[in-house]
């Protein structure tokens, strides 16, 4: 009885982890079926969970809104995984306009999709919401990576083999002047750094990151001071396998909050058909445990399955 | 409407291309039979004629005819030749590798056509030059220009015609702030010029009007004539008056002393086959003669010759 209520409970918690174990639940129906005691019990040994006033019963707000998040997890994936992908990135994008989600989706988007998913995502956006991605991102919003912003969702970059070395390394050592010469706060919205960072070919940007490496003897991220977006942006360009890795681990860290833990979803369902394979390298190199292992202990459910299946287990 | 007259029925592009041969033959070129062909087929016809002519006599056309001719003739016809799409990227990229970035033609570019028409002509840029359309932008254009230009090129533009009035009131509000302020190149502006639909933006304007009657062109109007200033009122003028813009642009360069050939060529080669009808229309009411008239006047030779035959005589 002991075993069949923890694993109830577990089922039910909707606590650490992700997702509901359904099956569990279900069976628990059919085992406890006409027996209101048991229910009783089981809710009055549920503390934090099930409360009273008085003598009613009662569930916790907190507990049933954390449940309500729990259960849904299945069916936003269902609902992602049918969505077409232009769909669905306008969405996120849009979800930032409104502040439910933190900026660093809009440099995700922007930085790691190719220029013709990104068109698509802003031919979707502009189809769904009546207005282009880069006037509400300009109206919206308002902070000191603004700029930056515009300018990476407005990108529609080069994507051919030619790049020119010359002017990659001009541009490396130019970054290398600004940072030198900026304080880090005013970095961000630097003329220079925001057109290099926004209008140059991928291709074009790694060969400046790499000559930047071998001019001043470390990667230019550790040179950004403490400028996320800056951060986030030079990642997806130049190493997106590893800024996917990180936020899944951030997903899965104690204590992770709502946005967080909703990239698990977001990046699993955006990247399995593109490069599943290497974040889960990247992945376990990184941080020394499967992404598999990772899922099957923290997470449960229909939803479990679907995330192990999209990896390609 | 276009001014382009084509003959019905149209020879074949093999008749044409040998037409074309029979004029470069001998001592000189036939001008006329070149205008007599070139300046009387459409964009699909001419990319026959040029695809007939090198499989017929395995040399290329354009080269061909750059040997042949020279001078402003030779430019107007080597920019006619191109349907409209690459015609603008060629033209763009001309204009911003010029010593100082020749920024009407890339407002006009940025600016006159819709966003899915701009786009084309990113995607031919890219596949001639190697790079972004923005990312040459952005590198060649300094300061406030490289702010407007930038913008006006990189931002895939919602088409619909919805309006919000209430923007509309409280936009027009934000430039008439920056306006009094004298700060032109406020990023407001920029931010509301570039971003917003043609239908908004149209809406703002009239707001604009209503609230301190006087257009928005007017009210940007400073005594010393800079150049920063009148590249805003051309965006402006072109992202809602079009016809109107280029009625005056015309009407500047055959009406004033000096005369600008790039321009006018540029005006009635990108518009002959789209809107110079009603541009003419314009230009007669407003010049008190037809533009043939005015044309006539300030050119002479082939060039005249090529221009006439564009405008519809």
């Amino acid at each position: 009885m002991a075993d069949e209520t923890l694993s109830l409970k577990k089922a039910f918690s909707g606590h650490g982890g992700f997702g509901v174990d359904e099956t569990t639940m279900a069976a628990m129906v059919t085992k406890w079926r006409k027996q209101p005691d048991q229910k009783s019990r089981f809710r009055s040994d549920f503390s934090g969970f099930f409360t009273k006033i008085g003598s009613i019963e009662k569930c916790e707000d907190d507990y049933l809104l954390r449940l309500k998040t729990e259960f849904s997890r299945f069916k936003n994936i269902m609902v992602l995984w049918l969505m077409h992908p232009w769909e669905r990135d306008a969405r996120w994008m849009h979800h930032v306009m409104h502040k439910s989600y933190p900026f660093t989706v809009i440099v995700e988007i922007a930085c790691t999709r190719t220029s013709e998913e990104l068109l698509g995502a802003k031919r979707a956006y502009q189809a769904l919401f009546n207005h282009s991605v880069e006037e509400d991102v300009a109206y919206h919003i308002k902070e000191s990576y603004s700029k930056l912003l515009v300018g990476l969702v407005s990108s529609f970059r080069y994507e051919g083999p030619q790049v020119d070395n010359d002017m990659a390394k001009w541009e490396a050592k130019a970054l290398g002047n600004v940072i030198k010469s900026s304080g880090s706060g005013k970095l961000i919205q630097n003329e220079e750094v925001i057109r290099i960072l926004t209008t140059r070919s991928k291709r074009h940007l790694k060969a400046t990151f790499k000559h930047y490496k071998e001019l001043h003897g470390k990667p230019i991220e550790e040179d950004l001071g403490a400028n996320l977006c800056l951060q986030e942006t030079v990642k997806c360009i130049d190493k997106p396998a590893k800024y996917f890795s990180e936020a899944i681990n951030i997903a899965f860290k104690e204590g992770a909050d709502k946005p967080s833990k909703l990239s698990l979803t977001r990046v699993i369902i955006s990247r399995a058909d593109v490069d599943m394979e290497e974040i889960k390298e990247t992945y376990h190199k990184q941080f020394g445990v499967k992404l598999e292992d990772m899922i099957t202990k923290n997470t449960h459910g229909h939803y479990k399955d679907t995330l192990l299946t999209l990896i390609g287990k | 409407m276009a001014t382009l007259s084509i003959p019905n029925p149209v020879p074949s592009a093999i008749e044409d291309a040998e037409k074309l041969r029979k004029a470069f033959q001998g001592w000189g070129t036939d001008e006329k039979a070149m205008i007599a062909v070139l300046a009387h087929r459409d964009a699909a016809q001419r990319k026959q004629i040029k695809i007939a002519y090198e499989e017929q006599y395995k040399e290329k056309l354009l080269k061909r005819i750059e040997s042949e001719i020279s001078g402003h003739f030779e430019r107007a016809v080597y920019r006619w030749i191109f349907d409209p799409v690459e015609r603008q990227a060629i033209m763009a990229n001309i204009a911003i590798k010029n010593k100082v970035v020749d920024f009407p033609v890339i407002i006009e570019i940025a600016c006159i056509n819709s966003s899915n028409e701009l786009l084309s002509v990113k995607q031919v840029y890219q596949s001639l030059y190697k790079h972004s359309m923005e990312e040459d932008v952005a590198s060649h254009a300094t300061g406030d220009f490289r702010k407007l230009l930038f913008a006006l090129v990189g931002t895939y533009r919602y088409d619909g015609e919805e309006i919000n009035t209430e923007l509309a009131k409280t936009e027009a509000k934000i430039l008439n702030d920056a306006i009094t302020k004298g700060e032109y190149n406020s990023d407001e502006i920029i931010r509301i010029l570039s971003t917003r639909s043609k239908a908004q933006l149209q809406a703002t304007f009239n707001c604009y009007k209503d609230a301190h009657n006087l257009s928005i062109t007017k009210a940007l109007s400073t005594k010393t004539p800079n150049d920063f200033v009148i590249a805003l009122r051309a965006a402006i003028r072109c992202r809602t008056t079009p016809t109107k813009y280029f009625e005056k642009v015309l009407r500047n360069i055959l009406q004033k002393s000096g005369m600008d050939e790039d321009a006018l060529t540029r005006v009635i080669v990108m518009h002959a086959e789209k809107d110079l009808k009603e541009i003419k229309e314009l230009f007669q009411t407003r010049a008190n003669m037809t533009l043939e008239q005015a044309v006539a006047k300030k050119t002479s030779g082939d060039y005249e010759n090529f221009l006439l035959a564009l405008i519809g005589n």
